[in-house]
């Protein structure tokens, strides 16, 4: 579908998302509780800091990194690879292909309109935030609200073209499923969702630099909790948003080259 | 409208035994197999053409069908729908056509159908007043009134094909690929489906493929058929031309005033069944007047009808003709 086709078919979509979203309330409330981790990890780590601070985090530092890995995690993450998975397994994906509209659109878009619901999830530990740290760690400047912005909408991107590349998988495997678990386990580990990236050991620290998996929620984070200079942050974005074009183009070749394997089963 | 030239679709298909032992054999080492789905066929199709396929399960019915709406790859041939490659899946290729499938719905399953309808709006760009009247003109043919409004998932099949054929036809598509439109509906519901579908193609010159296990629908349809057996072409041509072609003879339905000896009615022709006050034969067109002369003079006739034989039957017979054909090539 053309751009200007695909802008005006937006509204609708989203509509179409949120009332979807609403319909699966009870769904999406269980979700929410199965991404608490980041609040568990708090409890550990000030535990470990009560003894002594961890490199530069006690137990205000640890509350404030996990309040907003928790933040971040509502804004990034997606299921699309489930969602591809299901579809090319199903058959359902035929229904998708016969509209004028790209599936990877309506895909993102059904994503994206969950997020009015999760803005709600993310209101108590914003006043959590807000009641016990006071204005701590948060940015200062305009610049900084816009780093943080930049790396969060950048961070959505990322989980989501990674999700489509994981996903497109499924037209030449089946089944990508285990690959996403597998990279959900590396996400956990390396991303920083659990553990700050800052206080990996230095040679896993440098590798991790290399990967993707810390820009999709440790970099966010670290940008909500004011941890870079401005130019060091805008840095960390740039590489953010290269992985984003990077898997962007791995995503969209794989689509190209997959779509041809389509079975189409059922019907 | 439409052209098929040479075109195949063979699916390489990962073949193993049931058990254990199997399972784990195929970890180390895999058995493929090659299914032809569709193995060089060849059609023209006229537009406003309303076109009947036919074929048993696995035919290839529903693969052709697939391919011509562009969700599926040819592995060989040249096909063209309105002077576009389907595969290519153009946008404007797209709102032309539209495949209905009665296993499969685009319908959303936990909102109420109007909401699949305004997405088709937005998603085919059909101007608003285009779309409000095209709206209250399906929910007027297909008496769809406050179903639109209720969840999918709390619709019946019926009230949900309906709906499913309503939000196909939104944008107005030139072509429309109908798998199984009807399966699992009542007799009445199929009706209104097929008076529906008619009109549509009168109406808009919209051309049509059908595909149906009911040869009521394809009979009330389809002028011509496409008969497609293992992925081949076995027949193509009117319907009429196929029931002659395959059973000749006509069907002599005789509603009797009283017992006749099945001797009797042998000397007519084959009886296909006779029952208390009614009997069926089967009589070659040539000997038609001369037994229906002999059976009003000899029996006690109360009624009686001439019929072709039932298409279902005739369709059986083709296929098993197709078969017996094969199976001598391949011992040839």
């Amino acid at each position: 579908m053309s751009v200007r086709g695909t802008v005006r078919a937006l509204p609708a979509l989203f509509k179409v998302g949120f009332a979807e979203a609403v319909a699966y309330r009870a769904e999406l409330f269980v979700w929410v509780l199965s991404t608490t981790m980041p609040l568990v990890m708090y409890v550990l780590w000030s535990a470990v800091a009560r003894e002594a601070p961890v490199g530069r985090y006690g137990d205000r530092e640890f509350l404030a990194y996990f309040l907003a890995a928790f933040i971040v995690r509502q804004l990034t993450s997606n299921w699309a690879a489930w969602q591809m998975n299901f579809e090319v397994r199903q058959g359902i994906l035929s229904m998708r292909l016969l509209r004028p509209l790209t599936p990877v659109v309506s895909w993102a878009v059904e994503t994206l309109a969950y997020m009015p619901m999760r803005l709600l999830v993310i209101v108590p530990p914003v006043v959590t935030w807000l009641a016990v740290l006071g204005g701590a760690f948060l940015p200062r400047t305009v610049a900084g609200w816009g780093l943080f912005a930049l790396g969060a909408a950048g961070g959505w991107l990322l989980v989501f073209t990674i999700n489509v590349c994981v996903g497109t998988l499924s037209l030449f495997m089946k089944s990508s499923l285990k690959l996403m678990d597998a990279y959900l386990a590396a996400t956990f580990v390396f991303s920083g969702y659990l553990i700050p990236v800052e206080l990996f050991p230095d040679r896993l620290r440098a590798v991790v630099e290399w990967l993707p998996f810390r820009y999709t929620i440790g970099l966010p984070v670290e940008l909500l909790t004011s941890h870079h200079g401005t130019a060091e942050a805008a840095r960390l974005v740039a590489v953010q948003w290269g992985f984003c074009a990077l898997f962007g183009v791995l995503g969209l070749l794989l689509w190209r080259r997959g779509i041809r394997n389509f079975e189409a089963y059922g019907g | 409208m439409i052209s098929v030239h040479g075109l195949k679709k063979h699916f390489r298909v990962h073949k193993r035994p049931p058990g254990l032992k199997a399972a784990v054999a195929s970890l180390f080492s895999r058995e493929y197999t090659t299914v032809k789905a569709v193995d060089g066929i060849s059609f023209d199709i006229r537009p406003g053409e309303r076109v009947g396929f036919l074929g048993p399960n696995g035919a290839g019915k529903t693969t052709t069908l697939k391919i011509l709406s562009g969700l599926l790859y040819p592995s060989e041939g040249d096909v063209r729908v309105d002077g576009h490659l389907p595969q290519a899946r153009e946008e404007a290729f797209l709102k032309k056509v539209m495949l209905v499938m009665g296993q499969k719905q685009q319908l959303l399953w936990d909102l109420p159908p109007a909401e699949t309808f305004e997405l088709n709006r937005a998603v085919y760009d059909v101007p608003r007043e285009q779309f409000r009247k095209t709206l209250e003109e399906l929910t007027q043919l297909l008496e769809l009134g406050d179903l639109v409004n209720k969840p999918t998932r709390q619709l019946s099949l019926g009230e949900r094909m309906k709906c499913e054929l309503a939000a196909a036809l939104i944008h107005r598509p030139k072509v429309l690929f109908l798998d199984e439109p009807t399966i699992g509906l009542d007799v009445s519901m199929q009706m209104v489906m097929r008076d529906f579908i008619k009109r549509y193609n009168e109406e808009t010159g919209a051309t049509l493929i059908l595909t149906s296990h009911y040869m009521d629908d394809v009979a009330a349809l389809c002028p011509r058929v496409v008969v497609i057996d293992k992925g081949q072409l076995s027949y193509d041509g009117s319907l009429d031309a196929l029931v002659q072609r395959v059973r000749p003879e006509k069907r002599v339905v005789l509603h009797l005033g009283g017992p006749v000896e099945r001797q009797q009615l042998e000397s007519l022709g084959q009886v296909v069944s006779l029952e208390a006050g009614k009997a069926v034969l089967q009589v070659p067109q040539a000997g038609l007047s001369q037994a229906l002369s002999r059976a009003l003079a000899g029996l006690p006739v109360t009624d009686l009808n001439v019929e072709n034989a039932p298409l279902e039957e005739v369709v059986s017979e083709l296929f098993s003709r197709s078969r017996a054909a094969r199976e001598a090539e391949a011992q040839a």
